[in-house]
């Protein structure tokens, strides 16, 4: 039969007894995990709504290992999730009821860091910020800063495309991993980028950063480090509006300003966090911004002053400057902890991730307040302004019946506005299992066939990480058939399966 | 659909049911790049001529975005973000007043400022692709940050048309840096690659190094610009040193790198070697460095075999960039591993299974 779509893995019960058998002697009894209290860690990732508990984990300690992992599983069939420090936050290392969950801990090792080429060479395993210090004592650092840095791993970051505070300024980690090697679903291992400026072939390693684990595992990265900046201080302004500070952010890139980072809380977000960590964040305005500048002294003056004047200008009601490092890392701390703020205040909270058109800011902030009468849910609404990523924060409580579904519906709504207004479902945390409907939202069947092509380019078999991302034709349609854009559901009360 | 768009279509639909490829194209200023199209395995082959769908549909300055449909000049994008004090940060050749941005993407090829600014790939957002059933997808956006499905649009960036015909690009756009300055200094080959290596990992605002050795410049020249505001400026050129070049001069030398009319880029044949930046001389005769070591241009190679073996030992890959005739069995793109080749071919299929997107321009046998 000449099926097109990806074929479905494991329809039958997996030989999980052929698979370790056939790895004896390859990979030892200490490197796999089947015993449920040894498997639970494993069952969720960094989105803990989801949860399955992984038959086999997987533990390889070296690439050879791993190679003989993936040609078994290939051999009898068997789906494979890889997974790194399980932080994410879309569910992409959910384990399959039916497949091998890889764990890339033990390979943690920092290769080599080569100052004169201000590369670092890298296990997937390692830990986002143990590479900066790894580089400091050469002046050096690895820009990319997801919030989770001091747990994420470089594996996972290359998975997802992390991003950070400073991605305006210095790129995703597509931006910043120059190569990877990575083991194939054929137990091939291939050398994706280059230390060189660029490699021959299509560009496959820019496709493979930020596929979440579909089209193979990697072993080793090369990243790039940058010179660390002398000196850095950043600005507090206050706004009476969030059309002001959306103007405001505006006006910054306008002046031909590339802010080190550049981020907003809403009224909401300050409340949340102000307690938590006593900034001393304007209570009293109704967005704040926080506006970084770095480099040698001199130029941090001279572009902070410009900073100043442009938020001046725009209407700031109260402006600070950071005159301290200490001073800056409390500016920073609130924003830095919004997300445990909100579970402070509220026993549950979702997170989104959509990304628009930084003008379109105010029209989605507006529309969002509207949807908190709409959902019976408070938000709190913080933004990576600099980039149009933003992080709505429902607040609910899973015990009270109906909260969970509601915030749920909160967050497609959120998501689906932010596609029409020309952005995207997600900017930085993946789309996992958790976002796999909005994708029916955002893409046409045939830009989802497109990318099932990817996939089995990398892995015809459709072992990696299955029936994350693409959702499949009867989802979509599913989906299309039960929703109503606004987020009213035909029928509520009716129950459905 | 609108009338050229739709033309487009039927055109990409024929061949698709003819099984007779297509050959796109947008000004035709970059002919002489990839493997020859005129090699005579497809002696019919009819040209999909995107000129005619242009336009900037779409530019926001404060967004940082422009979204230009592919047949839209190079010229016509670059004097829209002059307006605004706005340029292409990987500043691509121009390779004639016909270039296009179609054709800018499709070939990845990227300029001096690429060192410190990114490649093409780094600064495209989104992408509208025409695929070999004749139907638009579109990929990625006008964000900077997405990561909804795979990167498409980044893995469009150099591929030379063979998975589809690029409708339009979202690319992202960097401001004018206040204050540019360059400054020359006698180095020879070794030197300057030495002195890269203690500059890479200072803070100095360099956007753009160059060393070559041309008639009158002895041992050899070595060129570096700096770019950003004043005090960055000030602060690098007394780091690096060197006398300054006067401005016209300045400008004249970069432009003559970025497209490529510098009297190096004239001889035939002619080889852009990439290595990792911090790599020794690579001795293969006359030589021009750029970007920090990462991108030498040679025009004296005897034996391309050697070449290759030598600069994939290293770590770097070699490309046949301009030629007069070339040997039958030295494809112009450096060969990739099995594994890898694999993948890729494995991709074509997937993407164009019936094989009619520029066969052959990447890859000598598909």
């Amino acid at each position: 039969m000449n099926d097109t779509s990806i074929s479905r893995a494991a329809e039958t019960a997996p030989d999980f007894a052929g698979l370790i058998s056939r790895l004896a002697g390859v990979l030892p009894a200490h490197c796999i995990l089947s015993r449920v209290e040894d498997t639970r860690p494993y069952e969720c990732d960094g989105l803990t709504l989801y949860r399955s508990l992984p038959p086999v984990v997987m533990l390889p300690e070296n690439e050879a290992q791993l190679v003989a992992i993936m040609q078994g599983c290939k051999a009898l069939n068997i789906p494979i999730v890889a997974r790194g420090a399980g932080t994410g936050l879309s569910g992409s290392a959910l384990p399959h009821p039916q497949g091998v969950l890889i764990g890339l801990a033990k390979l943690n090792r920092i290769k080599k860091i080569d100052p004169q080429a201000c590369t670092a060479v890298v296990q997937p395993g390692v830990r986002n910020l143990a590479i900066s210090e790894a580089a400091a004592p050469y002046g050096l650092y690895y820009a990319p800063d997801p919030s989770s840095q001091i747990a994420c791993s470089i594996g996972g970051n290359i998975a997802e495309n992390s991003g950070g505070v400073h991605c305006l300024k210095y790129g995703l980690t597509v931006h910043n991993v120059v190569r990877a090697r990575v083991v194939t679903i054929d137990g091939d291992v291939i050398e994706l980028g280059s230390e060189a400026p660029d490699a021959p072939g299509l560009d496959l390693l820019a496709a493979f950063i930020g596929s979440e684990g579909m089209l193979g595992v990697v072993t080793e990265a090369t990243v790039r480090l940058i010179p660390k900046p002398a000196c850095a201080r950043v600005v507090m302004a206050s706004f009476g509006s969030v059309e002001a500070a959306g103007q405001a952010v505006t006006n910054v890139i306008a002046a031909g300003i590339i802010p080190a980072g550049l981020e907003m809380m809403d009224k909401r977000a300050v409340h949340m966090v102000e307690p938590f960590v006593k900034a001393g964040y304007d209570l009293d305005a109704a967005a704040i911004l926080l506006c970084e500048s770095d480099g040698t002294q001199e130029e941090v003056e001279h572009e902070i002053s410009r900073m100043e004047a442009v938020f001046q200008q725009a209407g700031a009601t109260r402006l600070q400057v950071s005159r301290s490092e200490e001073e800056r890392l409390v500016f920073w701390a609130g924003r830095k902890n919004a997300f445990p703020a909100a579970g402070r205040i509220s026993p549950d909270y979702y997170c989104m991730d959509g990304t628009i058109p930084r003008r379109h800011l105010s029209r989605v902030l507006n529309a969002i307040e509207q949807m908190e009468d709409e959902y019976g849910l408070r938000c709190a609404n913080v933004f990576h302004a600099g980039d149009g990523n933003l992080h709505p924060l429902i607040l609910f409580d899973a015990n009270q019946p109906g909260e969970i579904e509601r915030a749920e519906k909160f967050g497609a709504a959120i998501l689906e506005l932010c596609v029409q207004v020309g952005g995207t479902i997600t900017g930085e945390h993946g789309v996992g299992v958790e976002k796999i409907n909005q994708m029916c939202v955002q893409f046409s069947r045939e830009e989802l066939d497109f990318f099932s092509a990817v996939k089995r380019g990398f892995d015809p078999y459709g072992l990696l990480n299955p029936e994350k991302v693409i959702p499949t034709l009867v989802r979509c349609a599913e989906y299309g058939k039960m929703h109503v854009h606004g987020g009213e559901l035909r029928f509520p009360d009716l129950p459905r399966f | 659909m609108e009338f050229v768009l739709s033309e487009i279509c039927q055109q990409i639909m024929a061949a698709r049911g003819a099984e007779r490829p297509v050959y796109i194209c947008g000004g035709r200023s970059k002919d002489f790049y990839g493997e020859p199209f005129q090699g005579g395995s497809f002696p019919d082959i009819a040209v999909l001529d995107m000129s005619a769908y242009h336009g900037i549909i779409n530019y926001h300055p404060s967004e940082l975005v422009i979204t230009a449909r592919a047949g839209t000049l190079l010229s016509e994008l670059e004097s829209a973000l002059d307006e605004q004090n706005q340029m292409l940060a990987f500043e691509p050749p121009r390779f004639g007043s016909a270039s296009t941005i179609g054709g800018c993407v499709a070939s990845g090829l990227a300029g001096p400022r690429r060192m410190a600014a990114g490649s093409v790939r780094d600064f495209v957002l989104g992408a509208k692709l025409l695929d070999s059933t004749g139907m638009v997808l579109g990929f990625g956006g006008e964000v900077m940050k997405n990561v909804a499905g795979y990167d498409v649009s980044r893995l469009l960036a150099g591929s030379m048309g063979i998975l589809g015909a690029l409708l339009e690009v979202s690319i992202k756009v960097a401001p004018k840096p206040p204050l540019e300055r360059t400054q020359v200094l006698d180095a020879d080959e070794s030197r300057a690659l030495e002195l890269f290596n203690q500059w890479r990992g200072l803070p100095i605002a360099i956007s753009a190094t160059a060393w070559s050795q041309g008639k009158d410049e002895g041992a050899g020249r070595l060129y570096i610009r700096l770019s950003g505001s004043e005090p960055a400026v000030q602060s690098g050129v007394r780091k690096v040193g060197g006398e300054q070049l006067p401005d016209g001069q300045a400008a004249a030398f970069w432009n003559s790198l970025r497209d490529q009319t510098h009297p190096f880029f004239q001889a035939r044949p002619l080889w852009r070697v990439a290595v990792p930046p911090q790599t020794a001389p690579l001795r293969q005769g006359p030589t021009l460095v750029e970007w920090n070591g990462g991108q030498r241009w040679l025009s004296g190679v005897d034996s391309p075999a050697d070449l290759r073996a030598a600069v994939a030992a290293r770590g770097g890959h070699a490309t046949l960039f301009r030629y007069d005739s070339k040997p039958a069995d030295v494809p112009v793109f450096h060969p990739l591993d099995d594994g890898l080749k694999n993948i890729n071919r494995r991709l074509k299929q997937e993407l164009d299974p019936v094989g009619i997107f520029n066969p052959k321009r990447l890859f000598p046998d598909f």
